[in-house]
């Protein structure tokens, strides 16, 4: 990363407005409405973490640069600049208030997409030298080590051996030619090593030939997340790169919900050109297998269980149906939240939260969005697809003091997959 | 009674051309600096169809969602009611469509007079209203500035004297019909240059939000 100064800042600030962004800010009533749909400003009541109010800064830039009138009054000098002040007094409320999770976006009367712009408007404050410490290193070390938890592939190809010893299956590395190659988040290969051996369960049974790339097996981009196109181009580069030498049509996206983001949406346009392979998420395909009859599961679980939709893989995702088509193929007692699919609420710890100690403190406050929706529903089991809710989710419950196992989606499917007769 | 007739044939003369020229060039600016900023062409590869879902959320933002109709029940009533009081009284007031057809040339059926009185009315209690939540309402107050109470105040104006115009409340009458259309001048002259905008870019930015979600599979 180069010299962050404020005139960077205001570079990357001027580089991100376009016609969506120009018509949001033109259009917004200070109806009030967005701070409703927002987990920051529900469960602490603060004014000033309403979805708007965070993007004063980008607001600005866009009135004075982009308007005639704006242009005008600062030539009058009527107007107030953009100054250091003004970013240090947001990174706050852009960082740690801000999960990007888009429920802002879905209930804004006048249509603005307010969570697309503070992920542009985040462009500006990495630029300008404001971005919280803990996700610059998350980025530094995704950067320079290829993971943001510092995990290089000798810490997987040992959680491979791992799992190949413990199931007796093999966990296929660099293979030319198969149709799949699997992405992982550290996450999962540090905390959750059982998704990786769901997957070989699964596609073994289903038939599915797959691989992953000892070079690019990292899925998470805190590029993204800190709002730095430069890094996030060079992440998903990687993969990229990794994907068209191994000749694999799909890449699959792990259960992580940035990742996604990062590796589906973003990722095409960081590096100005479609994918010669492309891009499903684990459920997605999970689904596919399912409704082709691929996927045999036997057993059910009876618990009462609800579905906590991680906001990338959901609402900014589309990938609505297929956990719930997952669910009911092996729960019997699933029932869904009272907002849920494109309505949920974030757990708090979306959008780089996680990974920003500064933000905990707030973070632990917003998680009770996710426990009254819990308290609502009575429920005995909690199932997730995304292994960043999954943790802020058992930490939240661990600081309410709520006992609920929280359970990924995939590993619960290889649960129960019919044992093949060898 | 002579200085008010002047008045009002000045509001009604060049008073109203300056007024309409500048609503006119002004919101055509407005747009074109909207527009002209375009965006990056989406590589990614899309779910759904932009366009069909862009013109969708383009209708149904018009109804609020479910959770946040409960969380602001207020904002949502009253900014429905003074919205279609205006549009109503503003449209379909037949005075008013005498005058846009002697302008356009183009005309349609209006309602009952009285009818227009009384919406009016429930939209000028409502208008104080709103007023008074933004006032108060933690949220909205904290959000609000000048420009808030200003765009408040040209909408209030030509409904408040409307009213009083209507009623004959104020004399001479030349005198506060000229007001009437003064106020409506005002609102005019200030529309481009404040968040009166959103009456046209509400759709620009209802298509883009409704697009971008549709692209990724999603009903925004
Ligand atoms: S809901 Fe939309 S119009 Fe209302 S304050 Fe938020 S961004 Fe502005
Ligand atoms: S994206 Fe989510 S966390 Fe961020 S402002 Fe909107 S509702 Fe709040």
């Amino acid at each position: 990363m180069s010299e962050a100064t404020l005139e960077r800042g205001m570079n990357a600030f001027r580089e991100q407005m376009n016609a969506p962004v120009a018509s949001f800010f033109s259009s917004c009533v200070n109806c009030g409405m967005c701070a409703e749909a927002c987990l920051f400003y529900t469960e602490t009541g603060d004014p000033k973490y309403t979805p708007i109010h965070k993007l004063e800064p980008l607001r600005r830039v866009w009135e004075q640069e982009y308007t005639l009138w704006g242009r005008l009054k600062s030539m009058l000098g009527l107007s107030e600049p953009v100054t250091n002040e003004l970013l240090e007094e947001w990174e706050t409320l852009i960082y740690d208030g801000c999960t990007l999770c888009g429920r802002c976006s879905m209930v804004c009367p006048v249509g603005n997409d307010i969570s697309y712009m503070i992920r542009r408007a985040r462009e500006g404050f990495v630029a300008a030298g404001y971005a919280p410490e803990g996700i610059k290193g998350a980025s530094r070390r995704a950067v320079t080590i290829g993971s943001p938890m510092g995990v290089k592939f000798p810490a997987l190809a040992a959680q491979i051996k791992h799992v190949e010893a413990d199931s007796g299956l093999t966990i296929p590395v660099d293979v030319e030619g198969a149709d799949y190659m699997a992405l992982l988040s550290s996450m999962e290969i540090m905390n959750f090593p059982e998704y990786l051996e769901a997957l070989a369960k699964i596609f073994k049974q289903a038939g599915v030939t797959w691989t992953i790339s000892s070079e690019a097996f990292e899925a998470t981009n805190s590029g993204i997340q800190i709002g730095s196109s430069d890094i996030a181009r060079e992440l998903v580069n990687r993969v990229v790169v990794a994907a068209e030498k191994l000749k694999v049509k799909y890449v699959i996206s792990p259960e992580c919900g940035h990742a996604y983001t990062a590796i589906r949406w973003e990722g095409p346009n960081l590096i100005g050109r479609p994918y010669e392979f492309k891009v499903v998420h684990i459920l997605e395909l999970l689904d596919e297998l399912r409704s082709a009859g691929r996927l045999k599961t036997e057993g059910t679980e009876d618990d009462r269980l609800t579905f906590h939709d991680p906001c990338q893989i959901v609402r900014k995702g589309g990938v609505l149906e297929p956990p719930r088509n997952l669910l009911n193929m092996v729960a019997t007692n699933f029932v869904d939240m009272n907002d849920s699919r494109e309505m949920n609420w974030c757990c708090g710890g979306g959008g780089g939260v996680s990974a920003n100690e500064r933000a905990e403190e707030l973070r632990i406050k917003a998680f009770k969005r996710k426990k009254t929706q819990l308290d609502e529903l009575n429920v005995e089991t909690l199932v997730t697809a995304c292994a960043n809710c999954r943790l802020i989710i058992e930490e939240g419950l661990e600081e309410y003091r709520m006992e609920m196992p929280v359970v990924g989606l995939t590993e619960m499917i290889a649960e129960h997959l019919v044992e093949d007769e060898k | 009674m002579s200085t008010s007739i002047d008045f009002l044939l000045w509001v009604r003369g060049p008073g109203f051309d300056i007024a309409l020229f500048i609503f006119v060039v002004g919101v055509l600016i407005r747009l074109l600096e909207v527009v002209i900023l375009g965006r990056k062409p989406d590589y990614s590869e899309p779910r759904g169809a932009e366009l069909g879902a862009g013109l969708l959320t383009l209708v149904t933002r018009t109804a609020p969602e479910g959770g946040s109709f409960k969380r602001s029940p207020f904002t949502v009533v009253g900014g429905y009611i003074w919205h279609i009081g205006f549009l109503v009284s503003l449209f379909l007031f037949v005075p008013h469509i005498e005058l846009i057809d002697s302008v356009l040339g183009i005309r349609w059926p209006g309602i009952a007079s009285n009818l227009v009185d009384a919406i009016s009315a429930v939209t000028i209690v409502t208008l104080v209203a709103m007023l008074f939540s933004r006032l108060t309402h933690p949220v909205k107050r904290f959000l609000s500035g000048p420009e808030d109470y200003l765009t408040w105040l040209v909408t209030f104006l030509p409904m408040l004297t409307g009213y009083l115009a209507y009623h004959r409340m104020i004399d001479p009458y030349p005198l506060v019909l000229g007001l009437h259309i003064l106020s409506v001048e005002l609102l005019m002259v200030l529309f481009p240059f404040t968040k009166l905008m959103h009456a046209f870019t509400f759709i620009i930015a209802r298509w883009y939000n409704g697009a971008m979600a549709g692209r990724r599979g999603v009903q925004s």
